[in-house]
């Protein structure tokens, strides 16, 4: 081959792979306008649903086709990327924690949770239990968890929102049963801790560990995951348990108001998020086992959800800020408890 | 003299061990993500080939390889040329800078990018006065797929120029060649396999590039999601047979990466022979 060949073949080469990445990364259908939401990490398949259903919603009010494009990732990790520059105009996240650090940084609204219903969590979970088929160790509840021979599986809380929440319900049911005593709060605690098999950093190697390594007798999740994954891994093969007591986990939704403004999409934000109130979004967020608000909803999917107490973050601990510098904060509660 | 490889029992078994462990790491992988690609037909590989996401991916895996390997090119012949042609001061340092996307961690080399084009950083801030948007975009997954992938080419004219030597140019200039004539007719044809050879192995790794590009990403479903993103978030997804399904595509182009690389060699080693 001669040079000049090589080089005519070389320029032929490159002249097909533009073609071929213009064809590919040409949009299928040009929308009028797009709107990107930035969401955690499980929940691409709930806003694969969502997301066209919303799009006919729209189009019917206001006439005009809308593209909703998603981005997924550890909610912390998402807001970081906020931060940084990622030009999100609505946020869905599982950590109330996650919106107030973008709402310290002034890229949502300070009264972000008086701006939707229901402390701006259109849907919420709470944190339930998923044991091995039949339930072999009798794991009804929060005390049972620390007895001898239970090993249990759930993601480290200073790594993971999900793995937070678990060690915060199961302070709150010891605060409950033990009438706030914290001495012997923070011994159910350590027991409690004790019995901790793996601590993984997040939610889906938690999962791994439970199901794919066999390990322990029970992994705490949102009662949604542990839902999922028991109908992904099969029905039979384990049981979930939602016990008597639990704390409220909220999926806090907010615009982020100077990239909505920014991306001139200020109505299609709020617009989209006050969609998810609506008893068709409700409906669709019951499917995945979100518990919802709307009374009709909530009539319709009564066999699904157990009844529950469920306890606020901030009845018992007095809110976010306090939690995270009283337990999760370096030399914290949560570091006293694990050096026993 | 008896050497350790002679005796035909040892030798028999030294083959055998390596084909055993050649097959262990290398073969049944590859086989595993073919197998678990098809494992639901043909029907459902090709749904999931086709779908809008996964075609998104392989655009914009292409479109930053495509814009990696020129940019890669020039810079790495230039560099090539500079540090074997010439004496300056900081010539060694130079070489050793040209390893650096090498010894640092990609998701290391993403940060640094972020953190200096991020809308918070030193010149983030100055383009966002601009509305120029580059980190959780496409030019940013370009940026830093260039600043990984930099050093292969030069990588690769380094040592094979030094071992040629400047005579051939010199030769050239004597005669009245200006710069760019000696370039086109002595220099490009002496380094073209080895610059080739370059471009391929650029193209392998910008194509499967994660650690870095997952840092700038974004993971805008459709939009900023490369292909090697793409099946982390399939698997993610519990969609085991859609994330083979991309994995076997990125397994494909490797080993069309590999047989071209071959097909050079092969070439090169006749050519050797013909001399």
């Amino acid at each position: 081959m001669t040079l000049s060949v090589f080089l005519r073949r070389s320029a032929i080469a490159s002249a097909v792979t533009f073609t071929l990445v213009s064809g590919f990364a040409a949009p299928a259908l040009a929308a009028d306008r797009e709107l990107l939401n930035s969401s955690y990490d499980i929940a691409r398949e709930l806003f694969a649903t969502v997301n066209p259903e919303f799009n006919v919603w729209w189009q019917e009010q206001h006439d005009e086709d809308v593209d909703i494009k998603q981005s997924h990732g550890g909610s912390s990790k998402q807001a970081r990327a906020i931060m940084q520059g990622l030009r999100a105009d609505v946020v869905t996240y599982n950590q109330v924690t996650d919106v107030n650090v973008l709402a310290e940084k002034g890229l949502v609204a300070e009264d972000w949770q008086q701006q939707f219903p229901n402390n701006a969590s259109p849907y919420y979970s709470t944190m339930a239990f998923l044991v091995r088929e039949g339930n072999p160790k009798g794991i009804d509840s929060w005390d049972d968890l620390v007895e001898d021979d239970v090993e249990i599986v759930f993601p480290n809380p200073k790594t993971s929102g999900n793995g937070r929440y678990t060690y915060l319900a199961a302070w709150a049911y010891a605060d409950q049963e033990f009438d706030g005593d914290q001495d012997k709060i923070e011994e159910f605690m350590k027991k409690f801790l004790g019995n901790v098999k793996v601590f993984d950093t997040g939610g889906r190697g938690a999962t791994t560990t439970f199901v794919e390594r066999n390990i322990g007798d029970v992994l705490l999740s949102f009662e949604s995951e542990v839902n999922n994954i028991s109908k992904e891994y099969g029905e039979d093969d384990y049981d979930v348990v939602v016990p008597p007591v639990s704390i409220l986990a909220e999926f806090p939704v907010a615009v982020v108001g100077e990239y909505a403004e920014r991306n001139d999409n200020t109505d299609l934000a709020r617009g989209y998020l006050e969609y998810l109130y609506t008893e068709d979004a409700q409906r669709l967020l019951a499917g995945f086992n979100y518990r919802v608000n709307d009374e009709n909803v909530q009539k319709e999917f009564a066999d699904q959800f157990p009844e529950t107490e469920l306890l606020r973050v901030e009845d018992v601990f007095g809110g976010w800020d306090q939690v995270m510098d009283n337990h999760f904060s370096s030399g914290g509660e949560l570091d006293k408890l694990q050096r026993r | 003299m008896q050497r350790i490889g002679d005796a035909p029992r040892t030798r028999r078994l030294l083959i055998g061990l390596a084909v055993a462990l050649s097959v262990l790491f290398l073969l049944l992988p590859l086989i595993a993500i073919f197998a678990q690609a098809f494992a639901e037909g043909v029907a459902i590989f090709w749904n999931n080939l086709s779908d809008e996401y996964t075609l998104a991916a392989i655009g914009l895996t292409l479109l930053v390889t495509a814009l990696t390997i020129p940019v890669n090119l020039v810079f790495g012949v230039f560099l090539a040329w500079l540090v074997t042609r010439f004496e300056f001061p900081g010539r060694r340092l130079l070489q050793t800078l040209i390893d650096i996307p090498f010894a640092v961690s990609p998701v290391v080399a993403g940060l640094v990018y972020l953190l200096l084009y991020g809308s918070s950083g030193w010149v983030g801030s100055w383009l966002d006065g601009y509305d120029i948007q580059l980190m959780f975009a496409w030019p940013g997954i370009v940026l830093v797929t260039i600043f990984v992938t930099c050093p292969f080419v030069a990588r690769e004219l380094i040592p094979l120029m030094q071992a040629q030597g400047a005579g051939e140019e010199e030769a050239a200039v004597t005669l009245g060649a200006s710069g760019w004539t000696i370039f086109r007719r002595v220099t490009l044809p002496n380094i073209k396999w080895a610059l080739l050879y370059g471009v391929i192995l650029t193209n392998a790794r910008a194509v499967g590039e994660f650690g870095a590009v997952s840092v700038v990403s974004g993971s805008i479903r459709g939009e900023t999601n490369t292909l090697p993103l793409h099946v982390e978030l399939l698997y993610q997804d519990y969609n085991t047979v859609g994330a083979f399904t991309a994995a076997a595509l990125l397994a494909l182009i490797a080993l069309f990466t590999l047989a071209a690389k071959a097909g050079l060699e092969w070439r090169a080693t006749r050519r050797e022979q013909f001399r």
